[in-house]
């Protein structure tokens, strides 16, 4: 059936091969441009540059807050998640398979130019690895914690440290979404003290300290320490696997646009929030990995044209993350731009009568410079 | 009798009748001429060089070295030429000391135009007798046709400077129309001397712009160069064949120079008009102007660079498109007494 496919996409059809797409009659394009793969375990080479479909139910499990803005946008109209498989995922994937989860964990920091889809692939790691049956602890985006901060208070746990606890309830809530039954099994190590009245005992389940944590607005940030404490600890023993996920890990390391109540700055090690996500961070545990993104989009202070880990993480973070596997993100190969075009005409989200022309998409992606960001922008007055 | 002593200023006005323009004598303009020279050999000294051979050029350039001056008007500027060229030709007088007139036509009140309008209706009627005579001898009549296409009549204007008195339209048309008389006649080359001090040859070769041929580099790569610039920008191109569509500016991406889309769209222009887009990579250097300005001064070198692989009929399109003119637009000036080039300050009634 691949060989009744259109004449228009002949470099996508060179490198493909009959394992990749067993779907039955499906229309001709589609054939090319997607995947019925939904596995990312079982996503390779040969699919590279194709579009594979994630279940609707399973992206409000998996991603309660991690999807990019535009392509929760895009999910809505279109009523479909539609993930390209791309080669800097597919690399982490290699890597994350043959991993040794004895050793302490490693960390892969993704980096590229902006809107060239850094976030997502953070998100297709994410979803293989939540299929996989791994615990994922996802931070969206570390900026948010960083900056536009309506309430700090003191931390009642250190006297030095500064709570969010607007910041730590959204995050405990999204978090329990994603991992419900993790939270059943696995249980605490130590008596906790929440205040003066309340004590959670060893042994007792983590969602009942995630559930102290949102009822109790005031000690969310405690309780966030707590859980992360608790599962570091345990992934130690190899119960089960973790993944931490953090997007935007520049945040952590830079300034931040907080300030005391007497105006003095407040520097990131203050925030209880980002101590605590720095401590995860850094590889004295093992049992799982660390993938992280740097972002310069929610970056404070720093020029729009930086984009390598050197000039976005700075000295200090650049050293507290050292080693690491740095993953370039380029923008669309030639195939990977065909794909991209073709979904959108296949979608009839290109309205424009020219641009289903050669020529059309010899200006998209002229005018785009392939940039996956630019096109998705320009595609949508079309 | 009464003196009047105190007179008005409209009586004493009265007595000075209105006269035309100065009129200069002879003398004048030939003391004129000597203190020219005079003035020459002097400004010859002053620079340093040979008074015998110091020329008009040289002149211009000593006086424009002596009295700079930045008055954008080239008529308004300090001038030293010969008083032939500054003080215009004037009548000298029509007659002489007994009050008679030396023309007979004077009292015509255009002696000039009727004297030329008589001398050219001789000449005709002499070509015509001598065609007579041709056609009695059985001769055959000279076909030499003149080359009209190359040549025009002498202008209003200029017919007034050569008759030094005004000619009006109608007669000028009459004069006109006679020449064209005479010049139809197939004998008309014996009277060729006095037609042409009455035609101008125009020159036939417009300006044709040459399109440069490809140039090959080390590689074999056939590329070819252009120059742009609008309102402050200037900026050059090479295009490259054989290329993938890749454009840098300055060294950078277009898509890090040039994050609006407005700007990579008029980059994008030539390319698409020709439907080349993915054939060529193009690379830059563009200073001066704003965003949108270097972004049009692209354009335009893009496009004269790629007159070279392109056919000529493309680039008579081109030009049609608008793709080659040079955009005249600079920004006005301030005017005083307004806010702005136009705008005026605001208005109050009181």
């Amino acid at each position: 059936q691949l060989d009744r496919g259109c004449a228009l996409h002949t470099a996508a059809r060179g490198g493909l091969s009959s394992v990749s797409s067993q779907d039955v009659p499906a229309q001709r394009p589609r054939a090319i441009f997607h995947t019925s793969e939904n596995d990312p375990a079982k996503h390779t080479e040969q699919h590279e540059g194709r579009l594979y479909n994630i279940p609707l139910e399973e992206v409000k499990a998996v991603f309660p807050h991690g999807l990019p803005h535009r392509f929760q946008q895009q999910i809505q109209t279109f009523n479909e998640a539609r993930v390209m498989v791309r080669k800097p995922a597919l690399e982490i994937l290699a890597y994350l398979k043959g991993s040794n989860f004895a050793h302490p964990a490693v960390r892969y920091v993704i980096y590229g130019e902006r809107g060239t889809g850094k976030t997502m692939t953070l998100c297709h790691v994410v979803h293989y690895c939540s299929r996989q049956g791994w615990l994922v602890l996802h931070v969206p985006d570390a900026h948010l914690w960083v900056k536009n901060c309506k309430e700090l208070f003191q931390s009642s746990y250190n006297k030095d440290r500064l709570d969010q606890p607007l910041q730590a309830s959204v995050w405990l809530k999204n978090f329990k979404t994603s991992n419900e039954r993790f939270l059943q099994e696995i249980k605490t190590q130590k008596k906790y003290m929440w205040g003066k009245r309340e004590i959670t005992e060893e042994g007792r389940p983590l969602r009942e300290v995630v559930e102290q944590g949102l009822a109790r607005v005031r000690s969310a940030t405690d309780a966030v320490g707590v859980v992360l404490r608790e599962i570091k600890q345990q992934s130690h023993r190899g119960s089960f696997r973790l993944l931490v996920a953090v997007d935007g890990v520049n945040a952590l390391w830079g300034r931040t646009t907080l300030s005391k109540e007497d105006k003095s700055p407040v520097s990131p090690e203050e925030l209880t929030l980002v101590h605590n996500l720095r401590k995860m961070v850094t590889n004295d545990w093992s049992g799982g990995a660390i993938v992280t993104t740097l972002s310069q989009t929610g970056s404070l202070f720093k020029p729009s044209s930086a984009y390598t880990p050197q000039e976005l993480l700075g000295k200090e973070g650049f050293d507290a993350l050292d080693p690491f596997v740095p993953i370039p993100v380029p923008n669309y190969s030639p195939r990977e731009f065909e794909s991209c075009y073709g979904y959108y005409l296949e979608r009839k989200w290109l309205q424009h009568e020219k641009a289903h022309t050669e020529d059309g998409k010899a200006e998209l992606q002229f005018l785009s410079g392939s940039n996956p960001r630019q096109l998705d922008r320009l595609a949508g007055p079309l | 009798t009464l003196r009047l002593i105190c007179t008005t200023t409209p009586v004493q006005r009265k007595n000075v009748g209105a006269s035309g323009p100065e009129k200069y004598t002879e003398a004048f303009i030939k003391k004129q001429i000597e203190e020219f020279n005079l003035g020459k050999r002097h400004l010859a000294n002053m620079m340093g060089e040979d008074p015998e051979t110091f020329t008009q050029e040289d002149i211009d350039r000593a006086i424009a070295y002596l009295f700079p001056s930045g008055l954008f008007d080239k008529q308004a500027r300090p001038v030293m030429k010969h008083p032939t060229e500054i003080f215009p030709e004037q009548r000298k007088i029509q007659w002489g000391e007994d009050g008679r007139p030396f023309n007979f036509l004077f009292y015509t009140g255009k002696q000039s135009y009727y004297s030329l309008m008589h001398e050219t209706y001789e000449k005709l009627l002499s070509v015509q007798k001598h065609q007579d005579q041709l056609i009695a001898q059985d001769l055959p009549l000279q076909k030499e046709k003149r080359n009209l296409a190359g040549s025009r009549w002498l202008t209003k204007i200029e017919l007034e400077e050569m008759l030094l008195e005004k000619v009006s339209d109608d007669d000028y048309s009459r004069f006109i129309k006679l020449l064209q008389k005479l010049v139809a006649l197939p004998c008309a080359d014996i009277e060729e001397n006095y037609i042409q001090k009455f035609s101008k040859e125009v020159p036939v070769q417009l300006q044709k712009v040459v399109i440069e041929p490809l140039q090959h580099d080390e590689r074999g790569v056939a590329f070819s160069t252009g120059e742009g610039k609008r309102k402050t920008a200037r900026a050059t191109a090479v295009v490259y064949d054989n290329g993938t569509g890749k454009i840098t500016v300055n060294g950078v991406d277009i898509l890090h120079y040039f994050p609006v889309l407005q700007d990579r769209e008029q980059l994008l222009f030539p390319f698409q008009f020709l439907g080349r887009i993915g054939k060529h990579d193009m690379v830059c250097t563009v200073s001066g102007g704003g965003r949108s300005a270097q972004a049009g001064a692209i354009r335009l070198a893009s496009a004269k660079a790629l007159r070279s692989f392109v056919t000529e009929k493309e680039v008579e399109f081109m030009r049609q498109a608008g793709l080659l003119t040079v955009d005249p637009r600079v920004k006005e000036r301030k005017k005083p007494g307004q806010e702005g080039p136009r705008r005026k300050f605001t208005w109050k009634k009181r």
